[in-house]
């Protein structure tokens, strides 16, 4: 019988939320492709792990050491080409990840097997495979036919699987490794995002603002509309990078998740790494000039416009309705 | 300190009208503007800072069609001293795979203390062409970096995590690190330094004289569509005055004011 192999990831004892989305993902193409589905756990101290995801895949294979407690992708690439050559599986899904990003070009590389990355969907078609992945700022999805081969890799979008329940009758079984971290990359440590003055997730309303916004001295602007429906300001990525606003603000991927009762995004296009920090909001607005910005695929409501026109009239219409 | 930089030109689209072309695996590219991919120019700017550290050369690379030499000339004019054009036949033909064994053949010659690449192309989004090329080339690598202190033999580097946590490594040179937006700003080219720029030469090489066998092509495109619409958004329509008007109402109905 095939496998499908499904990586678990893991950060500082906790499984992260894309290791069940995975498993999700794994048991339906386990369905339709006839296979196994395991699920691998390369970590220290790993019982606390194997339980959370037991009856989830058909068989976990664990390799348990101290080079696996934190991420090494050059040390995981040593296990995983292995596990990969020896147990030949059709396909092996990871996440979409900083860790699957850093990990998974070069063991596909190694292995010399097909591979793609950041796929929202993966079908088999009389044992032909078919990926969707989105390109070009998220505007357009692509449909993508992958060589055949008897093994392929993919890392697979967060938040596009849902996490679910599953009754699987679940084997176990360890692995010994001789693996040890490489001196030509060593992990040193973690280091946890400073905090600052504001917290964008305790606020029940969030303005967050984009690149759309131009200047930085435009700002003020939306700090006054803030100011006037009592919520706080927040943003994307590129107005962190340029250093307009404190990395504590950014919401996104890289930053913040919150889920506040509404969110305004402004000048914000909606690239899956914000949305993936906002979509929990109750309600979402957003004020963008593009009507195809991907941002209002996620919104409630929506305003086609130039914002510097909208923002000012909308401050003195909530200053009237207060 | 001999530094590689691969940067990409890329459509600018996150603000444009994006139409699928009569192929229906690519877009019209006629009314798109084009330009250094984002992540790249950070990745320069992180070359120039080292450079200016270290002294050494910065040889920038890209694959790509004619047009490329002007993204190119803007790095040269923004600190590079060398930079090589390969030949792209057609883009169609390539994939995030084939893209690293092309630059690796170009880059296996040179000497190189550090390679820098972006972390994503905006346009086919793999965020996989940085680290399968550090595997071709045998070198260790470190994606997603935010901050880099090197020496003449290692490097301590910061990748970005999720949540704003970040992880610190201790990587050995040669090596190659795929660059994040933010981790320093870019410079602008001065006008001096782009009329310097416009007089330098740019080795081309054509693909087929670096490229030793058949590679295969892992991925292909077989159709491009437009998202599908995952929630009915209400659009709030009129002048400024009329849709805001209709905005505030309903923010007040839910209470938020
Ligand atoms: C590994 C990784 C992690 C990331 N993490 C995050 C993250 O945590 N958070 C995050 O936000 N991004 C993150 N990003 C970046 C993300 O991919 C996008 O690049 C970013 O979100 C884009 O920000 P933006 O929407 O402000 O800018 P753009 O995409 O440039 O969009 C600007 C928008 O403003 C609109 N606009 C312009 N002028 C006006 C005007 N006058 N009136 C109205 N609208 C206007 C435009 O139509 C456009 O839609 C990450 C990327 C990577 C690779
Ligand atoms: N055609 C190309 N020429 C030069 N560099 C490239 C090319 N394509 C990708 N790259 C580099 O690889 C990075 C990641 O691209 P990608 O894996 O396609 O997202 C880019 O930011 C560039 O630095």
């Amino acid at each position: 019988m095939s496998e499908i192999y499904t990586l678990i990831e893991h950060r500082q004892g906790e499984i992260r939320d894309i290791s069940f989305e995975l498993l999700n993902c794994g048991r339906k193409l386990a369905e339709k492709t006839n296979s196994n589905l395991t699920a691998l756990i390369l970590g220290h101290n790993t019982e606390k792990l194997v339980v959370k995801i037991k009856s989830q895949a058909h068989r976990i294979l664990v390799i348990d050491s101290e080079v696996f407690k934190d991420f090494n992708s050059e040390s995981y690439q040593l296990a995983l080409s292995d596990l990969i050559k020896k147990g030949n599986p059709f396909i092996t899904l990871m996440g979409h990840t900083a860790f699957g990003m850093d990990l998974c070009p070069a063991l596909a590389t190694q292995l010399e097997i097909p591979f793609t990355t950041d796929c929202l969907n993966i079908d088999v078609v009389n044992n032909k495979i078919m990926v969707t992945r989105q390109v070009y700022d998220g505007k357009l999805n692509a449909k993508v036919a992958v060589r055949d081969n008897p093994s392929y890799l993919f890392t697979v979008r967060a938040g596009c699987f849902l996490a679910e329940e599953s009754d699987l009758k679940t084997e176990i079984a360890n692995i010994d490794t001789s693996v040890t971290e490489p001196d030509y990359r060593k992990f040193v440590e973690y280091i946890e995002a400073p905090t600052g003055d504001v917290d964008v997730t305790k606020s029940d309303v969030v303005v967050g603002i984009g690149r759309g916004i131009k200047e930085q001295e435009n700002l003020a602007m939306v700090e006054e509309f803030a100011d006037s429906i009592g919520g706080v300001v927040a943003c994307s990525r590129p107005i962190v990078d340029a250093d307009w606003l404190p990395k504590d603000r950014q919401v996104g991927s890289s930053g913040k998740t919150i889920k506040p009762k509404l969110y305004i995004a402004i000048g914000i296009s909606g690239a899956f790494q914000h949305v993936s920090g906002m979509k929990g909001a109750e309600t979402i607005i957003a004020i963008n000039k593009d009507p195809n910005a991907p941002i209002f695929n996620e919104a409630d409501y929506g305003i086609v416009d130039d914002l510097f026109k909208v923002l000012p009239v909308l401050k003195e219409k909530v200053m009237e309705l207060k | 300190m001999d530094l590689i930089v691969c940067i990409k030109r890329v459509p600018q689209t996150a603000e444009a009208d994006v139409t699928i072309d009569s192929t229906g695996k690519d877009i019209e590219k006629d009314r798109l503007s084009f330009d250094m991919n984002e992540s790249d120019s950070y990745a320069l700017e992180e070359a120039v800072i080292l450079k200016e550290k270290f002294g050494g050369t910065i040889t920038v690379i890209s694959l790509g069609y004619q047009d490329t030499e002007d993204t190119l000339r803007i790095a040269l004019a923004k600190g590079a001293d060398n930079a090589i054009r390969i030949k792209a036949e057609d883009f169609n033909e390539l994939d995030g795979y084939k893209t690293a064994q092309i630059l690796k053949s170009s880059i296996s010659d040179l000497d190189y203390d550090l390679i820098f690449t972006g972390c994503i192309a905006t346009d086919d989004a793999y965020s996989q062409v940085g680290v399968t090329l550090a595997e071709l080339l045998n070198v260790p690598h470190a994606s997603l970096v935010i901050y880099i202190d090197a020496s003449e033999k290692r490097a301590h580097v910061h990748r970005e995590l999720e949540g704003g946590l970040m992880e610190h490594l201790d990587i050995s040179l040669p090596a190659l690190c795929t660059i994040q937006t933010g981790i320093n700003e870019p410079r602008y080219a001065s006008l001096i330094a782009i009329r310097r720029a416009a007089k330098k030469e740019i080795k081309v090489i054509s693909k087929k004289e670096i490229e030793n066998e058949n590679l295969l092509l892992n991925t292909q495109i077989e159709e491009l569509f437009i998202p599908p619409k995952t929630k009915e958004v209400e659009f709030l329509t009129g002048s400024p005055g009329e849709s805001a008007g209709k905005l505030a109402e309903i923010i007040k109905e839910k209470g938020l004011i």
